[in-house]
């Protein structure tokens, strides 16, 4: 493994560096239909499932197929999709906000033979490489984090729920026979780089123990103030603290009943880690939205406070995103999304016909917006 | 034969969805095997170690990746993530295995040509290990050593003219939806603006100078299907001003039956014959839409262009003409406060090229953040901190009342000096003199 170097000059860091470009701009990928088209499209419909068709003021037609991936993607895995590419499409492919790779053409006669290829290839394990599907009310891809494979502060792993979910959610995934399009997100921490929180089900995950005081290092490895100004329930104040050898150390105390284990005391401070078998695990989050259509966008709600982490397959995680699943597609209006549905029903009536339970945990006390969450008037049901 | 058993992982093999386990081991054997005779830059067993050290996090159920770490390229503060795992001796292949942020093309769209050459580089540099996309909208490379950082940044920009994106205290990769290029519902070019703006914000992208990160995301009409709205600090939403365009012959034919609605979005259960009363006019959210005889009427003026009457009957109603974005500000996950959503700045803005007028708004809304931010301060933190009237003080922009759900219940009205005629200073004894103590 000797090393090849590409140019650069470490002595000389500045010598025809090349910085600030940017990213390749859009229009240098886009394939010949798109090109000429762009800003002129009419309509869409979706002919099967995984399969879409725009209609240009030219008469030109565009066949997308879509079909699902994980996001952690090998290049072994990214030079099929470019074979694929340049069999069926000209050497043009995209990918979608939510993981998904879409292949274009634009013949309606090449669009079987595409779907045919994309549908036969599997992996060794036995998994689809590329199943079509993911359009219109159908659940499509997950959208999620890193976890296990790459993150410092997780509550769960990312790809591992996700394959887990997809594999029990995978009928959905291919088919149109839901009221409307159902969103499920995963994020493996509270910071949500998935910013989960607008799904119609979200996955997250959450630790429940106070972060641990590695007070030998604490000083050396942290700001103590940042550390302490990171929380923001204000559970952090400066300690000295007694080593086992008698010496004295400026650290930190927790105060443990007003942790809210958001670990953002961690992000600021390695020696506080709140990692934990036991104490991590999932929540489950359901009736979010982005989109404004009919109802303004709503935040996720917590519907199930806890699910431990169950790897490798998560059965109590992905049997009770089943279950609401299951809830809705029987019981929402045509055009009705899961939020909306459960707002129309009531949220009573909503854990009753998923049948989950209501503990004090989904009760909010956190702050102003708690108040606003208990009910003020006589209207329930029984 | 696998460096590590990994009899956890491998139970995500089975199943119908595509299986990273499986993808992760066939990369390792082709590493192993390396056909292509790559002179691989770090070490060859990469991704059987980041088999193993995952493996054992499902035994453990934590993670084994250490905390940050400050590595980068030069004149760079983001793009790059340090990541060294906390078991080096064991998995020494991912000892150090940090992560490049690249900064991904509009839409998403690539040739099968460019993506080769990103394959090509990340195999000899890296792990060949990708996420296709990160969260918020980056082609990320995963796992690579620390000397081969500055050699993937001058092989990037020298061979394949493409830059890093974001990562830190500075503006993330900007991320749009796939726009005109192919939907119909798009109000503006998004490819276009979050290209220009990508360009134009340059060092505030790759240098961080901001209380915390700040995302700009570009959604081309209110379906929202990059979420700008839940995710992004400025959300930049399509929308029109003047009237839905009505096909009234089409409309007809949806009412015959000849035309699946939502563009055939049900087609996997019987709804029944589609009925335009129940399914749009009724669930208009302004009730803004009746017929008369066989003409669909909208009261556009009343229209609050939710979109589901366009989604509902694409052929036959179209978005009007007199096209811009709507801006909202402030949206975040829930670190530190609980999430917020982005709230209404600006209702309505032309799209066009310079730019200049969102430019001001967006250089106005950075002046004011970074004074008065906060570290880890995010814009909707700020905004709650100091009121939306400081937000409209410091963009110059008008209240309206299209940016509030609805005007305050409590009177606790901050009068300024300014605005009470005679200003606050009075004399105590002129006002005594009239008032016994």
């Amino acid at each position: 493994m000797a090393f090849v170097s590409s140019g650069y000059n470490p002595d000389k860091p500045m010598e025809d560096r090349i910085t600030d470009i940017g990213p390749r701009k859009y229009d240098d990928f886009y394939p010949p239909v798109i090109a000429k088209n762009k800003g002129k499209w009419v309509y869409h419909e979706v002919p099967k499932p995984g399969v879409l068709m725009h209609m240009a003021e030219s008469g030109d037609k565009v066949f997308t197929v879509r079909c699902g991936g994980a996001r952690l993607m090998s290049t072994t895995h990214i030079r099929e999709i470019c074979e694929i590419a340049d069999k069926h499409c000209g050497g043009y492919v995209r990918f979608t906000t939510r993981n998904n790779i879409e292949f274009m053409v634009d013949d309606e006669k090449k669009v079987d033979p595409l779907v045919k290829d994309l549908e036969s290839r599997k992996f060794k394990g036995g998994s689809y490489k590329f199943p079509v599907g993911g359009t219109g009310t159908s659940i499509t891809n997950i959208v999620h984090t890193q976890g296990w494979i790459h993150c410092h502060t997780p509550a769960t792993d990312a790809s591992g729920p996700v394959k887990a979910t997809m594999d029990v959610l995978f009928d959905y995934f291919k088919d149109h026979k839901l009221p409307a399009k159902l969103r499920v997100s995963l994020a493996c921490c509270l910071n949500m780089c998935g910013a989960v929180h607008c799904s119609d089900i979200a996955i997250l995950g959450y630790h429940r123990k106070p972060p641990m005081l590695d007070h030998e290092y604490l000083d050396k490895m942290c700001e103590v103030p940042l550390a302490i100004a990171a929380c923001p329930t204000a559970a952090i104040k400066p300690a000295k603290v007694e080593l086992k050898d008698g010496s004295k150390v400026n650290s930190v105390a927790v105060n443990e009943p007003r942790c809210m284990f958001c670990g953002n005391c961690y992000t600021m401070c390695p020696s506080m880690p709140l990692a934990d078998t036991e104490g991590d695990g999932i929540v489950i989050m359901a009736g979010g939205k982005v989109s404004n259509r009919i109802s303004a966008p709503k935040f996720s709600k917590v519907v199930v406070a806890f699910i431990p982490n169950e790897a490798p397959r998560w059965p109590k995680t992905t049997e009770t995103i089943k279950k609401i699943v299951e809830a809705y597609e029987k019981s929402a209006n045509k055009y009705e999304r899961l939020g909306e549905w459960a707002e129309r029903i009531g949220w009573e009536r909503f854990f009753e016909k998923c049948e989950l339970e209501f503990t004090h945990h989904l009760i909010d006390d956190f702050r102003d917006p708690a108040y606003f969450t208990w009910r003020q008037t006589t209207h329930f049901k029984f | 034969m696998a460096k590590h058993k990994t009899p956890l992982l491998d139970q995500l093999e089975s199943g119908p969805w595509p299986s990273f386990v499986s993808d992760l081991k066939q990369q390792a054997e082709v590493r192993a095997k390396n056909e292509a005779k790559v002179e691989f830059q770090i070490p060859e067993d990469v991704v059987e170690d980041l088999l193993g050290v995952l493996e054992l996090s499902y035994k453990h159920g934590r993670t084994h990746w250490k905390h940050g770490g400050i590595v980068g390229v030069f004149g760079y503060g983001g793009g790059v993530i340090g990541r060294y795992c906390d078991q080096p001796q064991q998995f020494s292949g991912v000892a150090h295995f940090h992560t490049l942020r690249v900064n991904q093309p509009g839409g998403k769209f690539y040739t099968t040509e460019y993506l080769r050459q990103l394959c090509d580089l990340w195999d000899f540099r890296g792990s060949g290990v990708t996420n296709m996309h990160g969260s918020t909208g980056d082609i990320i490379f995963l796992g690579t050593t620390t000397p081969q950082l500055e050699e993937i940044f001058y092989e990037m920009t020298h061979k394949l003219n493409q830059d890093l994106g974001g990562s830190g205290s500075n503006l993330r990769t900007p991320s749009d939806c796939i726009g005109q290029a192919r939907c119909e519902y798009a109000c503006y070019d998004t490819q276009a603006l979050c290209y220009h703006l990508t360009q134009e914000y340059q060092d505030e992208l790759h240098r961080p100078a901001f209380p915390y990160k700040f995302k700009f995301k570009f959604d081309g009409c209110p379906n929202c299907c990059v979420a700008s709205i839940a995710r992004a600090d400025m959300s930049y939403i399509g929308t029109w001003r003047d009237d839905i365009r009505i096909d009234q012959e089409a409309v007809q034919a949806y009412i015959g039956g000849e035309i699946a609605p939502n563009a055939n979005d049900h087609s996997g259960r019987d709804w029944g014959p589609f009925d335009i009363q129940k399914e749009v006019i009724d669930l208009c959210p302004t009730e803004c839409m009746w017929m008369e005889g066989k003409k669909l009427m909208i009261e556009n003026k009343e229209c609050n262009r939710c979109m589901h009457c366009i989604n509902v009957m694409p052929r036959a109603l179209r978005i009007g003409e007199d096209r811009g974005l709507s801006i909202l500000v402030g949206a975040k996950a829930p670190i530190l406060d609980g999430a917020q959503m982005s709230s209404m700045l600006v209702p309505f803005i032309k799209a066009e090229e310079p730019y200049d007028e969102i430019k001001e708004i967006i250089e106005n809304i950075w002046d004011w953040w970074m004074e008065e931010g906060k570290n880890r301060e995010r814009l909707g933190e700020l905004m709650k901190r100091q009121g939306f009237q400081k937000l409209l003080e410091v963009t110059g922009i008008d209240p309206d009342p299209r940016m509030v759900q609805e005007p305050r219940s409590n009177p606790y009205i901050f009068w300024k000096e300014d605005e009470v005629p005679g200003g606050f200073q009075r004399d105590i004894n002129e006002f005594r003199k009239y008032h016994q103590r």
